[in-house]
């Protein structure tokens, strides 16, 4: 266990205070207390970041076994790209819970215990898919910032939207975190190990796999869910019914950005084959454009802000796509150039959770001083709140690609990678190389369209209070410092980009790709350029549209905010539902003998296909090995036939539970036969136990129509009774066989000679019950007293209505 | 005409405490001889079924006022305890352990935890017979 583990571990540790300290400290707002854990965690990670161009730190590993007999370890592996992630989410995350005090007031029945707990499950969950090697480790985490999402989401669950929102992303993400287990598994098929730093040292091994394709389609899945790519990114515009603070911190900065993570750390294993590369930048490419365009369309803020994040993510998502490339060449041939597109996706990571984390935040401000966020209510604001809108304007310059902010330079970058992608010449480039450019350029006017349309439906225009719920004004300075500590990074990245290209970007692309040298070095001015007049392109044409806007704006897509492809998953729940439902209906009957016939023909059904699978029927019965019927036993046997064979034609109740005890009290005559006194015993208390509880049962049933029953034949009844007792008969046999074939030892041997000294009693049978098989039984018993608490459950809690069983 | 059952009950008071005190000898005599904590537990239930069966099954509970639902916990929680001891000592789950001891006036005794384990099957197995069967029969619907 080192510092890293704890580090991990340490907001679930400090979760557990949450519910005390905010019952004894009710007057203290809990945030405070939660605000020193991500400062801290922060102040502790800076540490590791580089202070000079190639002195990029040893990736450090720290392991803590687990299950080591499966391969599963907790091990924590940092380098540069998972120190980059945890640096985000924990200084993010010290940003959005100082912003969160102010912005979720300590009212008398605001749960804020509840908040900060799911905010710590998700900050240490977040650590911990960042920071683990192993991919069932990550897995388990991964699954957990799910969870953690969808509780934050609800977590005003009186509203019905909230809790849609939380069941769509929840049911989204889930199940793609499952797909990406089952790629995980596959990963072990192929390589034989769960680290992920193993996978990458087999990453030839994993590429000339036959399982390849399925791999990747699987990991990716779990990728594209959790980073709302197309067409999975439904449920993030559902998920802005979070409070602001969540939606800022989770669905914009860090936890979509798992899945950026997941692909940027497979790219070593994935990296250079043409099914990695396509899906990833294509997806990405989809994700880019549908998501711009569709933020135009949009009436509420965080609405806009929902759909420029899945664009932005698509973005850096088609952008690693595009640089995977570089793996496809050898390390010192021209690979070098496509690299440019990865870095450009690192540095636009940072950019964005910069100038996407503030953006957030102002618009929590606009609804919390406001009241609403809706672009048609709103305007006008400018002269009101003149600190939100400088954070805005700065942002969504940044944003828009507009110099001299950050988005400027990676949005740059971004076109030059797109425009070397061209120049590939594997995969079939040459022939659809041209896309990307194109998409990527069309992307950008549509992002630059939301950005103005956000800017000037807000801030400009008329104040119109009439509409609003409260007087606007500006935000308290507590509100405003964390919008106001990411802004100027944005200025400062954009005005120094260096300060972070050797601290984080250089370690980050070794990460990702290992073996190329880089020299990371970021400035303004590239000369008159493609990139430039792309750049300029975007400005005029952005503009033009903006200028027209009013005459579209009642067309029919304007007027449909939500996206089409709700839909489907609308109509795919409901189906799910209605199915589940048909398959219930089929199969619960509320028949007694249909349930038993089920479980009969399964049983019978399983068995059949294991003893002829394994090739285990066998009727070579050595017959010396047969000992012989003394009489009386003979007698047993023929009579205990006779009763069974007798029940069948019994009409009257009580006389066939009577007939039946006798088969019970016959079976316990024969183990009195075979000496066996302890079993003898139990089946005579057994059966008395039995035969007074069916009376009372049928004595409880509703009367029949008298002897009016006429035992029906039915043919199925038959053949399910026949082949019991035939697989019963058949697997007696084959195992008598067995062991005269097989010699085995008789396990009896053993517990004969052990008993007395193991356990110190005589009582073999018993001994066995108390203590070897202690567990066993203790199972068995709780099994008895489960059953119990189901009869009673039956019988108290029935249903009014009137049931046939 | 209210019904009598003299002979019933005169013969019931009887055989009950017979019956009640043999699943006691059998629950003790199954570390050596043929017994045990399952045997007992069903004989001890067959002689309070009996008191039900001949007493009103109001009067008995009045007599009796048993949670069974309280025993069978009881029971399984005992069990999973002897199963936790081992743990203690650095053992595997549910390590059973016997040793003789000296004890005044009974001489040289045999202990061994396998007995409290004994004792939570009984009681599982008592709970849940007459758990079941009370509920059945004091079913009103």
């Amino acid at each position: 266990m080192s510092l890293l583990h704890l580090l991990v571990l340490s907001p679930f540790i400090l979760a557990l205070f949450i519910p005390f300290l905010y019952k004894w400290f009710r007057n203290v707002h809990t945030g405070w207390f939660i605000l020193p854990l991500p400062v801290i965690l922060f102040a502790y990670l800076i540490q590791f970041v580089s202070t000079g161009p190639g002195l990029g730190f040893e990736p450090i590993m720290e392991t803590v076994p687990w299950v080591p007999s499966l391969g599963i370890n907790f091990t924590i592996y940092l380098d540069g790209l998972s120190l980059l992630f945890a640096l985000l989410i924990t200084g993010i995350g010290a940003l959005v819970v100082l912003y969160s005090i102010f912005y979720i007031a300590n009212k008398k029945d605001e749960p804020l215990n509840n908040f900060y707990v799911y905010l710590l499950m998700f900050m240490g969950a977040m650590l911990g898919v960042v920071l683990s090697d192993n991919l069932i480790v990550i897995y388990v985490f991964w699954e957990l910032t799910s969870l953690a999402s969808s509780l934050l989401i609800a977590y005003w669950f009186h509203k019905e939207k909230s809790r849609y929102g939380a069941q769509k992303s929840m049911l989204i993400t889930v199940t793609g975190g499952f797909a990406m287990l089952a790629g995980f598994s596959l990963l072990y098929v192929i390589t034989g190990t769960f680290s992920l730093q193993g996978i990458i040292e087999q990453s030839q091994v994993v590429i000339e796999s036959p399982l390849l394709v399925p791999t990747v389609l699987l990991v990716l899945l779990g990728a594209f869910t959790k980073s709302a790519q197309f067409p999975f990114h439904i449920w993030l515009p559902d998920a802005m019914e979070a409070p602001t603070p969540v939606s800022a911190y989770l669905h914009s900065a860090t936890m979509v950005k798992a899945g950026i993570y997941l692909v940027a750390r497979f790219t070593p294993v994935f990296g250079g084959t043409s099914i990695w590369f396509w899906m990833v930048s294509l997806v990405g490419l989809i994700t880019l454009t549908w998501g711009s365009i569709s933020a135009i369309r949009q009436k509420d803020l965080k609405g806009i802000l929902a759909f420029s994040t899945i664009s932005q993510l698509g973005l850096i998502m088609s952008l690693l796509g595009l640089g995977s490339a570089a793996l496809y060449y050898d390390v010192a041939d021209e690979g070098a150039v496509f690299t440019v597109a990865t870095m450009a996706a690192v540095f636009h990571l940072i950019n964005h959770a910069t100038f996407k984390g503030g953006l957030f935040m102002a618009v929590g401000i606009i609804d919390h001083e406001t009241g609403t966020r809706d672009i048609r209510k709103l305007g006008g604001l400018m002269s009101l709140m003149p600190i939100t809108f400088t954070i805005s304007l700065i942002g969504l310059a940044s944003m828009a690609g507009l110099p001299p902010f950050n988005g400027f330079l990676s949005k740059e970058m971004f076109f030059t990678g797109v425009l070397d992608a061209t120049a590939l010449e594997i995969f079939n480039m040459q022939t659809f190389g041209i896309i990307f450019p194109i998409f990527a350029w069309i992307a950008s006017i549509f992002t630059f369209l939301y950005c103005l349309i956000m800017l000037f439906k807000t801030f400009f225009g008329k104040y119109q209070p009439e509409k609003l719920e409260k007087e606007a004004h500006e935000a308290p300075i507590g509100m405003l410092i964390s919008p106001i500590i990411l802004i100027s990074m944005v200025v400062i990245i954009g005005l120094f980009p260096n300060i972070v290209s050797y601290t984080l970007i250089e370690p980050v692309m070794n990460s990702i790709l290992p073996g190329f040298e880089f020299e990371v070095n970021l400035y303004h001015w590239h000369g008159l350029n493609t990139e430039l007049f792309m750049t300029l392109g975007v400005i005029v044409f952005g503009s033009l549209i903006y200028m027209n806007l009013g005459r579209w704006q009642e067309t029919y897509f304007f007027l449909r905010e939500r996206d089409p492809l709700n839909q489907v998953y609308d109509r795919g729940l409901d189906g799910l539902i209605t199915g589940a439902q048909g398959v219930t209906n089929v199969q619960m009957t509320g028949l007694l003998r249909d349930y038993f016939a089920y479980m009969i023909v399964f049983m019978v059904g399983s068995l059949t296909v294991t003893m002829y699978w394994f090739d285990a029927f066998t009727f070579a019965v050595d017959p010396n090995s047969l000992a012989s019927i003394p009489p009386y036993a003979a007698i047993i046997i023929a009579l205990t036939a006779a009763v069974s064979l007798s029940l069948p034609f019994i009409n009257h109740r009580v006389s066939s539970i009577i007939v039946l005890g006798v088969v019970g009290f016959l079976l316990a005559l024969l183990f009195v036969v075979f000496r066996a006194p302890d079993l003898a015993l139990t089946q005579l208390l057994v059966e008395t136990v039995m035969v007074v509880l069916l009376l009372l049962c049928f004595y409880f049933l509703p009367e029949l129509k008298k002897e009016d029953f006429k035992p029906r034949f039915r043919w199925l009844n038959l053949v399910i009774s026949i082949s019991v007792g035939l697989i019963v008969s058949l697997i007696g046999i084959s195992s008598l066989a067995l062991s005269n074939t097989a010699q085995f030892d008789s396990i009896s041997d053993y517990f004969i000679e052990n008993t007395y000294e193991l356990t110190g009693g005589k009582n073999m049978v018993n001994m066995i019950l108390d203590d070897f098989r202690a567990l066993d039984t203790i199972l068995e018993v709780l099994v008895l007293g489960i059953a119990a608490l189901g009869v009673v459950a039956l019988i108290k809690l029935r249903f009014k209505g009137g049931e046939d069983v | 005409m209210k019904t009598n059952y003299l002979m019933l009950h005169t013969i019931t008071r009887i055989v009950a405490l017979i019956i009640l005190s043999f699943s006691v000898y059998l629950f003790f005599a199954g570390h050596y001889t043929p017994g045990g904590g399952f045997i007992g537990g069903l004989m001890f239930a067959c002689g309070l079924l009996l008191l039900y069966l001949s007493f009103d099954l109001n009067k008995i509970q009045t007599v009796l006022p048993i949670d069974f639902e309280k025993v069978i916990a009881i029971g399984l929680l005992i069990g999973i305890g002897t199963g936790l001891n081992s743990l203690l000592f650095g053992d595997p789950f549910f390590t059973m352990y016997f040793d003789t001891f000296t004890i005044w006036p009974f001489g040289e005794v045999a202990l061994t935890t396998t007995t409290p384990f004994a004792i939570a099957i009984f009681l599982v197995v008592v709970g849940v017979a007459l758990l079941t069967i009370l509920t059945i029969a004091g079913d009103e619907a």
